[in-house]
């Protein structure tokens, strides 16, 4: 029996990873936020309230085009959407506490996919440390963009831009390895995906959460016709 | 002022997704083909962000988010280390932005 202390340290530890994908990420999202000519309070305002990425960066390049408020903000709710299905599976592998609502606040798709890969039942603490670490990641990225963001050599802030995948390749590959059902759910939720920009539906976030539903349910019908391999 | 309104907006409807499950589900009360379901979210949803995204990872070079790619994925498999991995990978990207 571990201490919720040294679940939260292990939390912090297993999120190390996170911290380091969302640095350069942050670092592009204060870069960019200066040059759109937001304050340093405002860009890290936004980090620290909105915590996501990639609808940060979409609202950016909207605000730039001179996209109505509630246009980005319904954008944002369809970019997000997908973290309705993650929480829903997050919560049937956590460990109840009364704080659990709290930790709905930093579900991210990062800390999501690191959380599912350990063996169920995730404590709190653990999910606290791991999602308290990639949002320290997260704003102190964003306020070391907006301040030094120019620092760093062009060829590097380019080479960043694989960080967050990079993460997913090392949490989804030895899995797709182990099981030809994870390998078929993925490609499935993946497929779906880049066919629906194929054919010109532009909303990611719509293609994002219809990718994963048609993954999971194809997931879904092989473990039953099947049984789980893994 | 337009700007912090935007921030809040984007914070509501950020957080009302992230939250709404563990408000709303009661965890013993789903059933057990949903529970398999929602086991496969997790491999669905990095399988979703991954394709096609990283090919435009890097914009300023397919090559070079291909390469990093093909990197990241062998260092997993063969480290399964996810620091290095990260790390490999970028590096990888940088050779092929420098060469």
């Amino acid at each position: 029996m571990t201490s919720s202390r040294e679940e939260f340290f292990q939390g912090i530890t297993t999120g190390l990873p996170v911290f380091f994908s969302y640095l350069p990420v942050a670092i592009t999202f204060g870069l960019l936020a200066r040059t759109g000519e937001l304050n340093i309070f405002q860009t890290v305002s936004f980090s620290a309230l909105v915590f996501a990425g990639a609808s940060q960066l979409i609202a950016l390049n909207l605000l730039s085009l001179g996209v109505s408020i509630p246009e980005i903000i319904a954008t944002t709710f369809l970019v997000n959407l997908r973290h309705l299905l993650m929480s829903a599976s997050l919560i049937t592998r956590i460990k109840e506490t009364p704080l659990l609502p709290i930790l709905g606040l930093g579900v991210t798709d990062e800390s999501f996919a690191i959380a599912s890969l350990k063996p169920a039942p995730v404590s709190a603490g653990f999910l606290g440390g791991l999602q308290i670490t990639g949002y320290l990641g997260w704003v102190v990225g964003t306020a070391i963009g907006f301040g030094a963001g120019q620092i760093l050599p062009e060829i590097l802030r380019q080479a960043m831009g694989l960080a967050i995948y990079a993460l997913f390749i090392a949490l989804l590959a030895p899995a797709a390895i182990r099981s030809r059902t994870v390998f078929v759910v993925a490609i499935i939720a993946g497929g779906i995906n880049w066919g629906l920009a194929l054919i010109g539906l532009e909303q990611a976030g719509i293609r994002i959460v219809l990718g994963i539903l048609g993954g999971a349910a194809i997931g879904t019908i092989m473990e039953h016709k099947g049984g789980r391999e893994n | 002022m337009r700007i912090y309104l935007l921030i809040l907006g984007m914070a509501l409807v950020t957080v009302i997704p992230r939250l709404l499950p563990f408000i709303a589900l009661k965890i013993d009360k789903i059933p057990s083909l949903l529970r398999v379901f929602l086991s496969y979210i997790p491999f669905a949803a990095m399988g979703a962000l991954i394709i096609p995204g990283i090919g435009d990872s890097i914009p300023e070079s397919t090559t070079a988010a291909l390469g990093g790619t093909i990197a990241a994925t062998l260092i997993a498999l063969g480290t399964r280390n996810l620091l290095l991995t990260i790390g490999g990978g970028v590096f990888t990207s940088a050779l092929f932005l420098l060469f």
